[in-house]
């Protein structure tokens, strides 16, 4: 039974992991660049929702939303700002702008809500549920948490290959100068990428801090380097890949931390990550390109 | 080819020359008092960035492969040095001289990383792209993990290792804890020297410059440029860039070394990947493949925050915006045509082609 609650508790922050993997891939998908920035979005989500909950005495569904719409503009400002610029230039160059943002917004939090550890309090307000006589106890926060995940998951999926939008990002994502000659605006469709992932962290944000209540402006960090190894571990710029990517990583991480060592959780779950990539070099469901001379 | 080779020549001298007219400046200014204090302790931190920015651009600009876990091997590096000098001080009867202390943890250092490089570079190499990167980076956080969880200590009875607690150690009387998990090393004694990390840089930048400029670093820079075209023309990939990797880790644990022995503890935490993330900024800022721009790039950025202090809070806000705008305007097609044209008139009689790839 125990071993049932760990795995639930790893599935649970492994859909963290997933939903901001999620903005991770679909960045790298389309915009072909690594958003070190995202992260750091999470934390803003965080704050957001932490600042409409306990200053303005909003509801907690407001606050997500609240939470959402900001990092939504977030997102929208900084690939404006700072990527829309560099779309010509080398990767390597987008990367250390990525970077910068990412300082940007940390220390932007370390002035205006002090490094002092805020107490979030959970936007989840359900009981937790007593299964087998009470001898699994799963907290509401990770109910909402799983079941958020899903429903992203299955929105998303609907989203990239039914809908027009949808078939513009697969189109960039593909080849953007063909795109652009099919009369697709490239840059519309890099900003609505943009836009939902900065959203899906403003989510992942709200629910990390549910689950593990301390707010810093350093709490995105972490996550969000483990997210990315969650989107390379399922092959990067793949949507089922992050999902798959970010619970494997999750369960890994708990039950590394529940039976093997506390300490060595993370280096437990870099050590598979390489391993996995010794095995299938582009990730558990990226595709091969193969290079034609 | 001739002309090529000599335009190297002056290049490397230019670089070398760099260095050594820094360093006697640095000398003179605070011979004369003329250096503040918190800049002078600065001055250990700075030569061990440059180590570690030149040798980040052999892998990144050189070799062509991004690595986000430098610190990795710096952390390697740092623990293996400052656990060796302070054995050394311990158990060797007659004391070796501090100077001597330093340069054979520094080699230590530079073999034990150079040797974790190694073992790294067996899958790493095996990668491309960004799923190269990823390794390093999960690499480098391994390498943070695992310290955090080992104890070493001496006594009479010699060296005792446990991955439990200090107190599992068992040491004797007068036992001494040298590094205690997610403590650090502890007990260090501040070996390290400016003059130290000058003549660190000088070795760095002969091997370094050397090695581009030979059979094998054009067979590196071969490898970068188109890895099939290199391969089908017998070059073997993997042993130039494993050539490339290995020297550019041992390096790093040579600066990693240098720097730990600067301070009386050090923590696994300060190599993380942050430590990573900026060393690239450094060679990223100072041009990649230029060995140069690593060098001033590396200087600048480790004392314009200390330059910052005037704007007290938001100095790092300040940092971050003049890191965004720097490669706004660098990356910036119009200004770039414009620079271009000026060096074209400048120096009208070599092809602008060749700007980037100077080393």
């Amino acid at each position: 039974m125990t071993f049932l609650s760990y795995l639930i508790s790893g599935i649970s922050l492994g859909s963290i992991y997933a939903i901001i993997a999620l903005g991770y891939t679909m960045v790298y998908g389309i915009a072909k660049m690594l958003n070190f920035a995202h992260g750091d979005v999470i934390m803003v989500g965080g704050y957001m929702s932490f600042m409409a909950t306990t200053n303005f005495g909003w509801p907690p569904l407001l606050s997500v939303l609240f939470a959402m719409g900001v990092c939504t503009v977030l997102g929208i400002l900084i690939e404006q700002l700072a990527y829309k610029p560099l779309r010509s230039a080398p990767s390597l160059a987008v990367l250390i702008t990525a970077i910068g943002v990412s300082y940007f917004l940390q220390n932007a939090a370390l002035l205006i809500w002090s490094p002092n550890p805020k107490s979030f309090t959970s936007v989840v307000l359900f009981d937790s549920v007593r299964l087998f006589d009470g001898k699994l106890i799963i907290s509401g926060t990770t109910i909402v948490t799983i079941v958020a995940c899903i429903i992203i998951i299955v929105a998303l999926n609907t989203i990239v290959n039914k809908t027009k939008v949808g078939k513009a990002m697969r189109a960039v994502s593909e080849d953007k100068d063909v795109a652009q000659l099919m009369g697709i605006s490239v840059n519309k469709t890099i900003s609505i990428t943009f836009a939902i992932g900065s959203a899906l962290a403003a989510v992942a944000g709200v629910l990390l801090c549910s689950a593990y209540p301390i707010l810093m402006p350093t709490t995105g960090a972490m996550p969000g380097i483990k997210a990315f190894t969650a989107a390379v571990f399922g092959g990067i710029g793949s949507i089922p890949g992050a999902f798959l990517g970010g619970i494997l990583l999750g369960v890994i991480e708990i039950l590394g931390k529940a039976y093997i060592s506390t300490q060595l959780s993370d280096a437990i779950v870099f050590a598979v990550l390489i391993i996995i990539l010794l095995v299938k070099p582009t990730g558990l469901l990226g595709k091969k390109v193969l290079v034609k001379v | 080819m001739k002309s090529l080779k000599s335009r190297y020549n002056i290049d490397n001298w230019l670089t070398y020359g760099l260095v050594i007219f820094a360093y006697i400046v640095m000398r003179i200014l605070i011979a004369n008092g003329k250096v503040s204090f918190a800049l002078q302790g600065q001055l250990v931190p700075i030569t061990v960035y440059i180590v570690m920015a030149v040798s980040l651009n052999l892998t990144v600009g050189v070799l062509g492969e991004l690595s986000l876990g430098h610190a990795g091997f710096m952390s390697v590096g740092a623990f293996s040095g400052a656990i060796s000098a302070t054995l050394l001080e311990l158990s060797v009867r007659t004391t070796l001289p501090a100077w001597m202390r330093l340069a054979l943890a520094m080699i230590i250092g530079g073999i034990v990383a150079g040797f974790f490089g190694f073992l790294i570079g067996i899958p790493v190499l095996r990668l491309e792209g960004d799923y190269l990167a990823i390794v390093t980076l999960a690499f480098g956080e391994i390498i943070k993990n695992v310290i955090n969880v080992i104890y070493i200590g001496y006594d009479a009875n010699g060296i005792r290792i446990s991955t439990e607690s200090a107190n599992a150690l068992n040491l004797g009387e007068n036992g001494k804890i040298i590094l205690s998990g997610p403590m650090g090393a502890i007990g260090i004694t501040k070996i390290s020297t400016f003059t130290a990390g000058f003549i660190l840089i000088l070795i760095t930048l002969f091997i370094v410059l050397n090695l581009i400029n030979s059979r094998a670093g054009r067979a590196i820079k071969a490898v970068r440029d188109n890895k099939i075209a290199a391969e089908s023309v017998g070059i073997s990939t993997w042993k130039y860039r494993m050539m490339a990797f290995v020297t550019s880790a041992a390096l790093a644990g040579a600066a990693g070394a240098l720097y730990a022995l600067n301070y009386s503890t050090v923590v696994a935490r300060k190599f993380d990947f942050n430590t990573s993330i900026l060393v690239l900024v450094f060679v990223v800022l100072g041009r990649m493949g230029n060995i140069r721009g690593s060098i001033i790039a590396a200087t600048v950025l480790t004392v314009l925050p200390e330059l910052l202090r005037t704007f007290n809070e938001v100095r790092m806000l300040v940092y971050a915006v003049i890191l965004i705008l720097v490669m706004l305007v660098r990356n910036n097609t119009t200004l770039q045509h414009l620079y271009q044209r000026i060096v074209t008139k400048l120096r009208y009689d070599r092809p602008p082609a060749e700007e980037g790839d100077e080393a």
